[in-house]
């Protein structure tokens, strides 16, 4: 087996072992970058001179035997996530320009870890797509088909590892960005509590909404991770004082009498039959090994796409204020005045889907429509966060699939915004109701002549990563479904 | 349609956004299809339910003691204005 398929436990034990150095894995995957990330378009930049330096010290760390589990391993960070030093574009003309003056929580806790920075990947331009077609800097495609989409917004982490040009990467998750293209790239995602994670330094979308977590090759790499990434930080005013569990020492909590709930409204008509029959395979194995599998209701969940499609641009329209040309980012040549370089600078430095999104949270907050928009989708929401609270009375974890769908075609769903939200049906309720979820391989369907991957979801009360990552882990235990790497990237 | 061109050039506004003649027509059908999606959430049943205020149950604003915290960085931050002088930032002139 080469490198650059070993998961990050794998690679973490190689460096112990001396097996090769921190610098060996450093110079190995940016020489995949270099051959690989531009047929993909992963990268919005990579930090080669960091990733060698950074290598450097780490080996030397391991040396001097002081280095932790992580320490020497290469890995990759969504642009969203703020580096010192480095552009971080949120892959938006408006942040072309921005070097940011200090790293992001997330990226400091990898960083003392002794992780090793690859670079800053590609993304949905503010995190707002499903598709990673938004970004100014180019779509990304998928490692499985190239003419298919790697999913979104996470869109560059998700190809970027599923190609094996980083080991793991971080991602953020607002409705689905970190869980929708793991499945669409056959990639473990993992999408923690509200307020388990750092949200100081990544850029702002949707503030009840937003939170980080990581794309990898196990359940295992994502319990190594999160354990590196998660835990308060007085920076975030939402973020959760409470201890962050030994996720990987609870990875062997056995499937037996773990009780399992179907989702009902999961399996609705716009599910595609093919990915249906491979989730209920998936669910059918966990039963086998002693699950405890009945089938549970969710009425409102329906209503989560258009819950959604108010809150978040509600809250979009607020943060993305901030953007106005005068303390940082794109500014409109020779302005008039300063309604004039307010207005020009944010419509020539963001893009349509962005536009799109600051203008339906304008209206929805606008006086007049609030009461009937805003405040009756924060009612729903309340509705669908019960339907789950009542699920967890009855059941640990509720399952079904990530996405109605595989990958589809570049270009299928950019011209109807709605058929592109409805992406995300299957992902967006765990976000309203602040829940842990993940999204894990479960097998390919093949679509003209190619195997595309599938992804289960699992979603639990909050704060149950350790049992959904621990859940995850047995199934990957029966299977090798993570372990397949495309053709051409082995 | 359920938005009108003359709403949609006053949300533009409210959100401080040129829009392109071009594209105008565009945001004015795309907008309104959005909005005639949320429409549906009317339907639900939410009386006496309570609007959410936080994803978790019994989360307070954290407060902290009324002391320096932060340090002095305003250099450092200036480097990605596009205009400054003397630690200022520079806009259009406002006031006639």
């Amino acid at each position: 087996m080469s490198l650059h398929t070993l998961t990050v436990a794998e690679l973490a034990a190689g460096l112990e072992a001396r097996r090769f150095s921190s610098l060996d894995l450093a110079l190995h995957f940016l020489g995949r970058i270099e051959r690989l990330a531009p047929e993909l378009n992963a990268f919005v930049t990579v930090t080669a001179d960091r990733a060698l330096a950074d290598a450097r010290a780490a080996d030397e760390r391991l040396a001097r035997g002081e280095g932790g589990p992580l320490t020497g391993v290469p890995v990759a960070h969504k642009d969203i996530f703020c580096t010192d030093g480095i552009l971080t574009t949120c892959a938006s003309k408006m942040l072309s320009n921005f070097v940011a003056p200090y790293d992001a929580t997330v990226v400091q806790r990898w960083r003392a870890a002794g992780m090793v920075l690859l670079g800053k990947t590609n993304m949905d331009e503010f995190a707002m797509g499903s598709s990673n077609e938004t970004s100014f800097y180019g779509l990304v495609r998928n490692p499985w088909d190239r003419a298919r989409v790697p999913g979104g917004s996470s869109g560059g982490s998700a190809a970027a590892v599923a190609a094996c040009l980083a080991p793991a990467a971080s991602g953020t998750d607002t409705g689905g960005s970190i869980r929708q293209p793991a499945a669409l790239t056959n990639l473990t995602g993992l999408k923690p509590t509200y307020g388990r994670v750092s949200r100081y330094g990544m850029i702002a979308f949707a503030s009840s909404l937003d939170q980080g977590g990581v794309l990898t090759r196990s359940a295992e790499d994502a319990a190594l991770l999160l354990g590196a990434m998660a835990g308060f930080d007085p920076r975030d005013s939402t973020s959760v004082d409470a201890p962050v569990p030994d996720y990987v020492a609870e990875l062997g909590q056995p499937l037996k009498g773990v009780r399992i709930g179907v989702i009902r409204e999961f399996f609705d008509q716009g599910l595609e039959p093919g990915v249906g029959k491979l989730v209920q395979d998936a669910i059918e194995a966990l039963r086998l090994q002693g699950a405890a599998v009945r089938e549970v209701s969710l009425p409102s969940l329906p209503l989560s796409v258009p819950t959604y499609y108010v809150v978040a641009p509600a809250e979009c329209s607020s943060n993305l204020s901030r953007f106005d040309g005068v303390r940082f980012g794109h500014r409109c040549d020779s302005p008039r005045d300063l309604l004039d370089l307010y207005k020009r600078s944010r419509g020539e430095g963001f893009g349509d889907e962005v536009k799109r999104r600051i203008m339906t949270g304008t209206y929805v907050l606008s006086a007049g429509y609030y009461d009937a928009y805003y405040l009756k989708a924060q009612k729903v929401r309340q509705l669908i966060a019960a339907d789950f609270e009542r699920a967890f009375t009855e059941v640990d974890v509720v399952i079904g699939p990530t996405a109605p769908t595989p990958a589809f075609e570049l270009g299928a769903k950019t011209s109807d915004p709605i058929t592109m939200y409805l992406n995300d049906i299957y992902t967006i309720g765990a976000n309203l109701a602040g829940l842990p979820a993940i999204s894990i391989p479960c097998g390919f369907v093949q679509e003209a002549g190619k195997d595309l991957p599938v992804g289960l979801q699992l979603i639990g009360p909050h704060f149950s990563e350790s049992r959904l990552l621990a859940v995850s882990h047995q199934y990957q235990q029966l299977t090798d479904w993570h372990r397949r790497v495309p053709k051409g990237y082995e | 349609m359920s938005l009108t061109r003359p709403q949609v050039e006053a949300i533009a506004h409210l959100a401080r956004l040129e829009i392109t003649e071009a594209q105008m027509p565009v945001y004015v059908d795309s907008l309104s299809r959005i909005i005639d999606f949320v429409e549906q959430l009317s339907a639900a049943d939410t009386t006496g339910v309570e609007p959410m205020a936080h994803p978790l149950a019994d989360q307070v604003q954290r407060l902290r003691a009324d002391q320096v915290a932060e340090t002095d960085q305003h250099e450092k931050y200036q480097q990605n204005a596009p205009a400054v002088a003397a630690g200022l930032y520079l806009v259009p002139k406002v006031i006639e």
